[in-house]
């Protein structure tokens, strides 16, 4: 058939209709009878739920789950929206430990207490304290369940390391990693020493820089809300990080976040990478890294604190406005469960498993053995992550790298823009931290009145 | 002579080689597209790109899988449904404002693009809460609407340009001869005008499959389109290069097929009218 004829052109039309229609009514029919919705971030480990969902928890609960999938930013746009206005277009949405701080005690959320409390199966004994810490809000009741944790580590090529003779010790310091990302820096072959967030953003470039201003010890504010972004140790932190960048980063460092990183840990790119302990889902997945099984870990490297990783979860909380709440907490409680970790477990493999909320998912043997090279340092950095009290000073909220109050995503993103022209060589530390504390000053005025 | 065919033939081959150049530089991206959406994520995001890697079908596979079709079957149910209410409505409307010019003609067409200079963004607050009241949020057929809303100041000042080129003589010699207003509109000038409308419906189409600032902030799970389908493979952990490369091509499909096919009519309607 000439496809440039009318008819040839029609029937490429009319089979391109016929194909999408005929893939609607191919979608099986569910025996479920209640539908709620959820609103998840697009992370990896939400899409390998959305894909047993069907198949393992609506024939047993006679729930269909309606899932909307955004990336991180419009998911946040999203909650705000459905939350604040008590639209309920969502039964369940997806929440980061900082959204929890904000939401949680306002009432748009249900408290999931009367739930935990009368499930057993669920088992709260068994969930880290500081992720129910976490995901408590002010008035100390619990607002969602964790479906991962993570907090944050070195991560390293053995074989970059021992050809440039740099020692990686499993609790280094930031001096020490500096060094051997200079050993390391190989820009002939294309190779960054060390690679690390630039990329503006409170939770893209503030996330990692945070826990190193904490623990040079620094802070945002003090425990009476005093701004300190242009104090010394704020500035030691920023320009270490800055400097470090310069001397062994990657290339294009402030266009770079996690994903970039990620890719340059896959492709060779770099020889280190400071971030989420959840970066083995990638870095040791085959298809998706070219160096399985040739990573070292080592905890978050710290300079006047003994530990500086931070701590975050994504977790599910019930709208206020839901009219589903039952079957909401139904869902949840599965999703969250160590019943779904040990069926991702068996589906998907155990490095897949939604890990860093439960002591028993680290007692398992199966994936103690899959996640053998990291889950001790994993284990360890949740297990002294604490975001009460995140560096040397006591601070005016909870949260390691982030501060919880609703501001301070807009003031991290300023600040880290200001940081962005310092990586670049367009002002100094001193200059953006500036303009930093100006802004954190309009913030701290707020909540000192 | 023979020096003047020559500078004509080098003027001639310089044109064509400059027109490939740019036409190759526009299509480069696309085929990146379309090659990294073979590769596995490991392959996808390198740099310098690797030309020969393991090449995959399982992104493809992957985005129906993940539901694709309810997507592009609500993203088909906006964009045609709204592209062919705003011709019914823009089509008489042109009309009243070029051939028989109503009273104030000049006002209107300016009130109508008046209703562009708010952007979008500003106008989303008070839409999505009357949406809320009038309990109509992820619903399609609200979201048809707000892109008949979005489409129709600009169609009528687009067929308005087509029916402008449009002989005065021959709408006064129908109406000699007794045809209707509806005879001249359907029947005289439709025919004539088919390239205009063909240009301006595809551009109404393009508009309504690509929105994504409406589509996302109204709707859920029922109306959800194809942008908010691709948008969702977005993480902010892990690699998405490839599976994301794959979806939008799957997604810029329906408008390459409905350009390709009403091309003809679309390069004769958009060098007629509006662009003249």
């Amino acid at each position: 058939m000439n496809m440039n004829t009318k008819r040839g052109k029609l029937a490429i039309v009319a089979a391109s209709v016929t194909a999408i229609v005929a893939g609607v009514f191919t979608v099986p029919a569910h025996a479920a009878t209640t539908t709620i919705n959820v609103l998840m971030v697009g992370n990896p480990q939400m899409k390998d739920l959305q894909s047993l969902t069907d198949a393992n928890f609506t024939p047993d609960s006679g729930i269909k789950v309606n899932y909307t999938v955004l990336p991180e930013n419009e998911l946040r746009d999203k909650v705000t929206q459905d939350v604040a206005s008590g639209a309920g277009q969502y039964d369940v949405v997806t929440l980061g430990m900082y959204d929890i701080a904000n939401w949680g005690g306002t009432g748009k959320l249900k408290s999931i207490d009367s739930y935990v409390a009368s499930d057993s199966a669920w088992n709260k004994a068994d969930v880290f304290p500081s992720m129910i810490k976490g995901l408590s809000g002010a008035d100390g009741k619990l607002y969602a369940a964790p479906f991962y944790g993570e907090s944050s580590m070195l991560m390293y090529r053995k074989d970059l390391a021992a050809k440039a003779g740099a020692v990686i010790p499993l609790h280094p310091t930031w001096q020490q990693v500096a060094t051997a990302a200079a050993k390391m820096n190989d820009p002939k072959n294309g190779v960054a020493g060390i690679c690390l967030r630039g990329l503006p953003g409170w939770g893209e470039q503030f996330a990692p820089l945070t826990t190193v201003v904490n623990t040079f010890g620094g802070t945002w504010f003090t425990k009476d809300w005093k701004a300190q972004v242009s104090a010394k140790p704020f500035n030691d932190a920023v320009s270490f990080y800055v400097n470090l960048l310069k001397k062994s980063g990657e290339k294009g460092a402030t266009q770079a976040g996690f994903t970039e990183c990620d890719n340059a840990m896959a492709q060779g790119k770099a020889a280190m990478w400071y971030d989420a302990t959840s970066a083995t889902g990638s870095i040791e997945k085959a298809g998706f890294s070219n160096y399985v099984g040739k990573f070292g870990y080592s905890y978050a490297p710290t300079v006047k604190t003994a530990y500086s990783g931070w701590l975050w979860a994504w977790a599910f909380a019930i709208e206020g406005a839901s009219k589903q709440a039952d079957s909401a907490w139904k869902f949840i409680s599965w999703a969250t469960s160590s019943k779904y970790e040990n069926l991702v477990g068996a589906k998907l493999g155990w490095t897949a498993v939604p890990d860093g909320k439960r002591a028993s998912t680290y007692a398992n043997a199966d994936y103690t053995k899959a996640a053998a090279a990291y889950y001790k340092v994993v284990l360890g950095s949740l297990q002294h992550a604490d975001p009460l009290n995140p560096g040397v000073q006591p601070r005016p909220t909870s949260g390691i790298q982030f501060v919880a109050v609703p501001e301070f995503a807009d003031l991290g993103t300023a600040v880290s823009q200001e940081v962005a022209k310092a990586i670049t060589g367009g002002q100094t530390v001193t200059q953006a931290l500036a303009k930093g504390q100006k802004l954190a000053e309009v913030v701290a005025a707020k909540h000192k009145a | 002579m023979m020096k003047q065919s020559k500078a004509k033939f080098f003027s001639r081959s310089g044109l064509t080689s400059l027109t490939w150049f740019i036409s190759l530089a526009f299509f480069f991206p696309i085929f990146w597209i379309l090659l990294i959406s073979f590769r596995q994520e490991k392959d996808a995001g390198t740099f310098p790109p690797k030309w020969l890697a393991t090449f995959s079908f399982d992104n493809y596979s992957s985005v129906f899988q993940k539901g694709a079709t309810t997507f592009l079957l609500n993203s088909a149910i906006a964009s045609i449904g709204s592209t062919l209410i705003v011709l019914m409505l823009a089509y008489p409307a042109a009309y009243a404002l070029s051939i028989k010019p109503i009273y104030k003609s000049k006002d209107v067409l300016t009130f109508f693009l008046s209703t562009k200079f708010l952007p979008p963004i500003a106008a989303l607050l008070p839409l999505y809460l009357i949406l809320q009241h009038l309990h109509v949020l992820d619903n399609i057929w609200a979201l048809t609407v707000l892109y008949v809303s979005m489409n129709l100041p600009l169609s009528v000042w687009m067929l308005r340009s087509f029916l402008k080129e449009i002989p005065s003589e021959l709408v006064e010699a129908a109406s000699l001869d007794g045809a209707s207003t509806r005879t001249i509109l359907y029947k005289v000038l439709a025919p004539i005008s088919l390239p205009g409308l063909a240009s301006t419906a595809l551009i109404c189409f393009i508009f309504s499959w690509n929105e994504f600032l409406l589509a996302i902030n109204v709707t859920g799970f029922h109306a959800a389109t194809a942008p908010v389908y691709l948008v969702g493979f977005v993480t902010a952990e892990g690699l998405f290069f490839a599976h994301l490369a794959a979806v939008s091509i799957v997604v810029s499909l329906p408008v390459v097929i409905a350009g390709w096919s009403a091309q003809d009519k679309l390069v004769r309607g958009l060098s007629l009218g509006a662009v003249k």
